[in-house]
């Protein structure tokens, strides 16, 4: 049930997104780093860089990756009627893992493995929509309980994807060369250390915009989606447009956030769940609470796991899962 | 019902060609429905005119769910075709034709928390967000259905009586001339079976076709009838022509009597086979 108003939290949300912005800025190794927008002593040249080629683009980064998680989570939760879905638990995130992986062994750069990720991202979002298809796209189940069925369907083929995805990692990573280990392990649990990439941070985020957008425009049909595709059907919906369009959406808001930060487990399932415990689950607020939610969240956590253990820098998604699991666990203990 | 050899379906009387004031609300020509290969139900031909309240009888797994949903659009049909207006139904998309026809499903999916009067405003969709009168109408059927008190209740904590005339005040809401009620009457006391069956029965301007198990609360509203046996075979007409004791007797394979107090219409006694 929704007990606060949607208005204060999302002002809420956006402060706390503004706040961990600036501290996300003002943190790390060099300090002084803000000060250097509007100091010119000498020095302040280095700072200066330290903020536009560092830290500004990594905050962006992972910011961008936490709303897109977000993003695909609400959305994945709604089209499923569970609140188990979600890109990680899907397998998309491991599908993506093994593209990002089969790069990095065939000698391909950075960029080779943030293009083996998306796609591996989009190969397995398209196996789990081919092999469920009949559950996901058929016809409109009359009967509630095979409705409910038919979702049950595609989660269980999500989850064994997943399965299989991780059997391919472990499988590449018994090959893999030693010198490779390091930085693999980095990238399947989530890593923002090698984005500092300002103009590709301005991109996720520009994605990320249009993604919300377009989703925003399917709040009010996924609201009724959620009662079960008949009774969105009969109540006007036209459910196929409806499903076809956020699950394109879903796919590639987990693209990109999986080939900006790896595979950052945890998102897209503690920032709905946090958000619809307090905005209850309309959509059409629940879609940008999520995805300021799940920012502020990888960006706080990108800010610890890069300073905590300093000058050592954590994988990030180590972060989200050791602050999402507790929070989690103690959301359904509540239920 | 008809032996192997005779015409699938009949009529009880003939009925009339497209009544000029009236007309045809919905409109059934060779409508043959199939369920994991079963014929159940085979040429059927039907008209519903506007402001008539037909009442789908016949056995568990007789057809009566696949035919509402077929009627809804939900579902193609597996021969003939279904007529909305003189349209195809296939050819309205969804949000002219929520315009047209409610639907009450055999079931609801709670998956997520929501008050009583959100679930019920969702019926409002097709009327997009300039629906300033929505709160107002589905506060009115609530009440109509004895759940004007559940109104900021979570959907989940009701009881299966309390969901169900909650769903029928959604149907309801959506504002379409023709409903169609899969049991409306499941889960209900026999308070709110009256009520419901009252409240349906008095509807002005909305052509009803409803399933029911109960005969009386059949010969209450009714005033067609279909009788489905779910091997094909159906048999249509006016609801005092075709609620018979004998005809009842037949499709559900029991002894079935009507029984006469005084002036009253009589009702329907299941006795026990042996």
């Amino acid at each position: 049930m929704s007990s606060l108003s949607p208005h204060r939290v999302l002002a809420a949300l956006l402060l706390a997104a503004l706040a961990s912005f600036a501290l996300a800025l003002a943190t790390g190794s060099v300090s002084g780093v803000l000060s250097a927008l509007v100091d010119s002593s000498e020095g302040a040249g280095s700072r200066s860089a330290v903020l536009w080629q560092l830290r500004l683009p990594r905050a962006l980064s992972a910011f961008a990756a936490g709303g897109l998680l977000a993003l695909a989570g609400s959305l994945l939760q709604a089209l499923l009627r569970n609140p188990l879905a979600d890109a990680y638990v899907l397998g998309v995130s491991g599908g993506a893992a093994v593209g990002a992986m089969l790069a990095l062994l065939g000698g391909a750069g950075l960029i080779g493995m943030q293009a083996g990720s998306a796609l591996g991202a989009f190969g397995t979002l398209a196996a789990l929509l081919l092999l469920a298809r009949r559950a996901f796209f058929g016809r409109l189940h009359t009967a509630a309980r095979v409705a409910e069925e038919a979702s049950t369907a595609v989660l269980l083929t999500g989850v064994m994807l997943a399965a299989f995805s991780a059997a391919l990692l472990s499988l590449l990573l018994a090959l893999a060369p030693d010198l490779q280990m390091r930085s693999i392990m980095f990238w399947l649990l989530g890593d923002l250390g090698g984005a500092t990439d300002l103009r590709a941070a301005l991109a996720a985020l520009a994605i990320l915009a249009v993604l919300l957008a377009v989703a925003a425009t399917q709040a009010r049909p996924l609201n009724l989606l959620l009662r079960g595709d008949l009774q969105a059907f009969v109540q006007g919906v036209d459910v196929r447009r409806v499903r076809r369009r956020l699950v394109l959406v879903s796919a590639l808001a987990t693209a990109t956030a999986v080939t900006l930060a790896g595979a950052v487990g945890f998102v897209g399932f503690v920032a709905p769940h946090l958000m619809r415990r307090l905005v209850g689950n309309d959509q059409r607020v629940l879609l940008p609470a999520a995805v300021l939610s799940g920012a502020v969240l990888v960006l706080l956590a990108d800010t610890v796991a890069r300073t905590i253990v300093a000058p050592l820098q954590l994988p990030v998604g180590v972060l989200t899962a050791l602050i999402g699991v507790p929070v989690f666990i103690s959301l359904v203990r509540r239920l | 019902m008809s032996p192997p050899g005779r015409p699938k379906g009949k009529f009880l009387s003939a009925q009339r060609e497209g009544d000029p004031v009236n007309g045809a609300a919905i409109e059934c020509r060779g409508v043959r429905l199939l369920a994991g290969g079963r014929l159940l139900v085979d040429a059927l031909d039907l008209q519903a005119d506007a402001g008539s309240r037909w009442v789908v009888l016949g056995p568990n797994g007789a057809g009566k769910s696949t035919l509402l949903a077929t009627l809804a659009g939900a579902r193609r049909a597996d021969g003939g075709s279904v007529l909305l207006g003189g349209r195809p139904i296939e050819h309205w998309d969804a949000q002219t034709l929520a315009a047209q026809r409610a639907l009450l499903p055999d079931g609801w999916l709670d998956p997520f928390a929501a008050t009583v009067l959100d679930t019920v405003l969702t019926a409002r969709y097709r009327l997009g967000n300039a629906d300033e009168h929505g709160s107002r109408i589905a506060e009115r059927w609530l009440a109509h259905f004895d759940c004007a008190g559940l109104l900021r209740r979570d959907v989940r904590s009701l009881s299966r009586g309390e969901r169900q005339r909650v769903a029928i005040a959604t149907a309801l809401s959506q504002e379409a001339p023709l409903l169609l009620l899969d049991e409306p009457i499941a889960h209900q006391d026999p308070r709110h079976q009256a009520l419901v069956i009252d409240e349906l029965a008095r509807l002005q301007g909305h052509t009803l076709v409803a399933s029911l198990h109960d005969l009386n609360a059949a010969v209450r509203l009714a005033t067609h009838a279909l009788l489905l046996n779910g091997r094909g075979d159906w048999i249509a007409g006016p609801a005092e022509e075709v609620l018979t004791a004998e005809q009842l007797s037949a499709l559900f394979d029991t002894r079935i009597d009507r029984l006469q107090l005084g002036s009253d219409s009589g009702f329907f006694v299941v006795r026990p086979r042996r």
